[in-house]
């Protein structure tokens, strides 16, 4: 009994030890609080497909009545926004080379005729392809209205043709929102990034300044050492998100669907991989530069190959068996599942063990790695 | 005597770029920064990302089979964008989107073909998971093109003459097959510069801080310029090794296109390395605190890199006060020009005003760094 709490007030020592050499620096206290809650800002409201006010040109070759009804739309539009009418084929090659328009709708000559007399008529839509996400998420908007213009048009001209139409309903995030998509996702970066840096700069620090060795001759086993090491990176992590769920919540206005318990059991196993795996980073390194470069070297992949910004289903199948070790993977599924989809632990269960595997695996390396890398 | 006082000078520089040159290759952490992380990122966009969706799986659920729900399954199972599935009710289908096996349902009711052929209204209902709203959109787009193409040809094998009214003819510029991999690609080598120039700097002061060694560079005759001279240099080589790379990578492997002049190319990238460069050796400066600077550089590289460049996100559609905020970031610059060169080819109005915007920055970054660092000890 003796032993069991001098067990766990000698972890308790070095977990604060730890808080202390973090927080003791001034500079070290705001850079782990004010740019995490900055950059859900900025990002929030910065990172979206959706197209909101995209400049466009419109050419317009027939005179009639009709090809003004159809730019009508865009005029009305909030997604497009049409900067220039131009009157010559020449003009449009300098807008879209130099970036002024990300399109140019060209309505041919006699396009009104044409309609009238019950034919079809042909409207071209030239796009700046450096982007092809942003082009073709335009031509959709562009295809959707259009579908609009002839229905209406059909419908007034009486239309022949079988009835059949297209109604559809988007589950989950009905207005197809992009920011509810990808707001979990810099959550989960943030934090991340955080985590990391804490844990991976915790033990390297300690080489460098030539204080591990002493550590490791204290009365204290490996155990305790790796103990003491993960609980601020959990705990840091724990307030961080936190705050920042809070932002999501109350800012940004996405419901929360599902059961928060799941969502708070994902984030706790997240950050022991996490924290593991900075560790592990942190016990190779011999110097703080090593760590950070380390830190950095996983953060980057893990976070381009989580589903963030780019669905795992598009990737070639060896790289989606890769994004199976990622942690980011797992938590981004309970996230969105957890907000959108309403999901509770049941649906979760299999994206919750795999982090705990991840997490036991890579603390159980590191505290090896703490005897058995020694210069 | 001028002639003394710049051999002398250029020997004092000699020495601290051999100082640092045998800190960068003693410590191959920064090589394998510099060369590793191009090679993996570019592979990993190359190969791993992509925005272009094929085989969606989609489920199709028929409640009353016949001739006519076979031809609409048969033009999705035509389509390469489409991997159906098929359901006998929509219960079945609906768990099944639950579960995620499926992204989006095509429903035809039992009376769908009757009504049909009777002349009356017969909606597809068409269910889709929304929660990837740019996947979603992708995807309706792509029923919507199976299903007039079955219009057409229901309506012809029926002698009726379909005539849309307004038919679209779409051409895109620069990137016909709208292959995402042409833009990620050069998007990606301008995240890889900003990260490898402001991570690779912002330990170097740092570091001499916090070991103490600033003190003892102080009290040799070096001047602050010549230091931060003897810093810059070491890694603005190994930054522009790994652009070299990089863009070997791109052409000789990506296949993308590089339409526009390899030497404008190498005039840009020379320019924005300097300023990335630069704004890692201000942080260093400022952050004398190796955990501050690798949090800052971070903060100010990867994430805003990554996602305010326009390399992903259209910086058009962003909130005016975020547009404001792109206009501070560097890869926004870079972003435009490499797309540009890579794509479209030498546009000079775009190039040389991204040019302009960055010559700015380097000015703005040099008076900072030299104000910001005396040879003074707190």
């Amino acid at each position: 009994m003796q032993v069991n709490t001098q067990y766990f007030s000698q972890i308790f020592a070095l977990a604060l030890k730890e808080f202390l050499a973090l927080f003791r620096d001034k500079r070290s206290r705001l850079i782990l609080v004010f740019p995490p809650l900055l950059q859900i800002l900025i990002f929030g409201f910065a990172a979206t497909y959706d197209l909101d006010n995209v400049p466009i040109a419109i050419y317009n070759q027939d005179q009639g009545q009709v090809s003004r009804e159809f730019i009508s739309q865009f005029e009305g539009s909030e997604t497009f926004e049409i900067i220039e009418y131009i009157k010559k084929d020449s003009d449009i090659a300098p807008l879209i080379d130099n970036k002024d328009v990300l399109l140019v709708l060209n309505i041919e000559p006699q396009f009104s005729d044409k309609l009238q007399q019950g034919k079809s008529a042909k409207v071209q839509v030239i796009l700046d392809g450096r982007n092809s996400n942003t082009a073709m998420t335009a031509m959709n908007y562009i295809a959707s209205m259009n579908l609009d213009f002839n229905q209406k048009w059909s419908a007034q001209h009486g239309a022949t043709g079988p009835k059949v139409a297209l109604q559809v309903r988007n589950w989950y995030n009905e207005n197809l929102q992009s920011r509810w998509f990808i707001l979990p996702g810099i959550l989960v970066s943030l934090i991340l990034v955080v985590i990391l840096l804490v844990t991976a700069l915790s033990v390297a620090r300690e080489r460098e300044a030539g204080t591990f060795d002493q550590l490791l001759v204290t009365p204290m086993n490996p155990t305790q050492i790796l103990i003491g090491k993960a609980i601020p990176g959990i705990v840091i992590g724990l307030l961080e998100s936190t705050l920042i769920l809070i932002i999501i919540v109350k800012l940004f206005q996405i419901p929360i669907q599902g059961d928060i318990a799941a969502l708070y059991f994902g984030l706790f196993l997240f950050l022991l991989a996490a924290t593991g795996i900075g560790l592990v980073i942190s016990a190779i390194s011999l110097t703080q530069q090593q760590a950070v470069l380390g830190a950095f070297l996983f953060i980057v992949p893990a976070v381009v190959l989580s589903g963030f910004t780019t669905p795992i289903a598009n990737m070639p199948d060896s790289v989606q068996l890769l994004t199976y070790l990622n942690p980011l993977r797992y938590f981004l599924i309970i996230l969105r599942g957890v907000f959108l989809e309403g999901n509770g632990f049941t649906l979760l269960f299999s994206q919750f063990w795999p982090m705990a595997i991840i997490g036991v695996v890579c603390l159980a390396f590191a505290g090896w790695l703490f005897r058995h890398r020694m210069y | 005597m001028t002639v003394n006082k710049t051999s002398a000078r250029s020997r004092r520089l000699m020495g601290m770029l051999r100082k640092e040159m045998w800190q960068i290759i003693r410590d191959p952490s920064s090589i394998a920064i510099a060369f590793v992380m191009p090679v993996v990122l570019l592979f990993m966009f190359g190969y791993g990302v992509s925005l272009d969706a094929k085989n969606i799986p989609v489920g199709i659920a028929v409640e009353k089979a016949d001739i006519i729900t076979q031809s609409l399954s048969d033009s999705f199972e035509q389509s390469e964008f489409f991997k159906p599935s098929y359901y006998h009710s929509i219960q079945q289908a609906q768990l099944a989107l639950e579960e995620r096996k499926i992204d989006g349902i095509v429903w035809l009711r039992s009376n769908f073909s009757q009504n049909l052929q009777a002349g009356k209204q017969a909606p597809i209902e068409i269910i889709i998971n929304g929660v990837d709203s740019n996947q979603a959109n992708i995807t309706m787009g792509y029923i919507q093109g199976v299903w007039q193409s079955w219009l057409t040809l229901f309506s012809n094998a029926r002698g009726i003459q379909l005539n849309l009214p307004v038919v679209l003819e779409q051409r895109v510029w620069f990137n016909s097959a709208l292959n995402s991999r042409l833009f990620l690609v050069p998007g990606v080598i301008a995240v890889i510069m900003t990260m490898i120039g402001s991570l690779l700097t912002a330990m170097v002061v740092a570091r001499e801080w916090e070991r103490g060694t600033m003190e003892a560079l102080m009290v040799t005759p070096l001047s602050m310029k010549e230091m931060l001279a003897g810093k810059l240099i070491p890694y603005f080589i190994l930054g522009m090794g790994s652009m070299f790379i990089s863009v070997a990578l791109a052409v000789w492997w990506f296949g993308v296109p590089l339409r526009g002049s390899f030497w404008v190319m190498v005039l840009a990238s020379s320019l924005f390395m300097m300023v990335s460069l630069l704004i890692g050796l201000l942080i260093s400066i400022i952050s004398k605190n190796q955990f501050v600077a690798g949090q800052t550089a971070i903060a100010a590289s990867f994430l805003p890199a990554f996602l305010l460049s326009g390399f992903l996100f259209d910086i058009n559609s962003m909130p005016a006060f975020i547009q404001g905020i792109t206009y501070l970031i560097p890869a926004r610059y870079f972003v435009a020009q490499l797309q540009t060169l890579f794509l479209a080819g030498n546009v000079w109005p775009v190039i040389l005003s991204n040019a302009f915007a960055l010559l700015v920055m380097l000015f703005v970054l040099v008076l900072l760094v030299s104000s910001k660092s005396r040879k003074t000890l707190e």
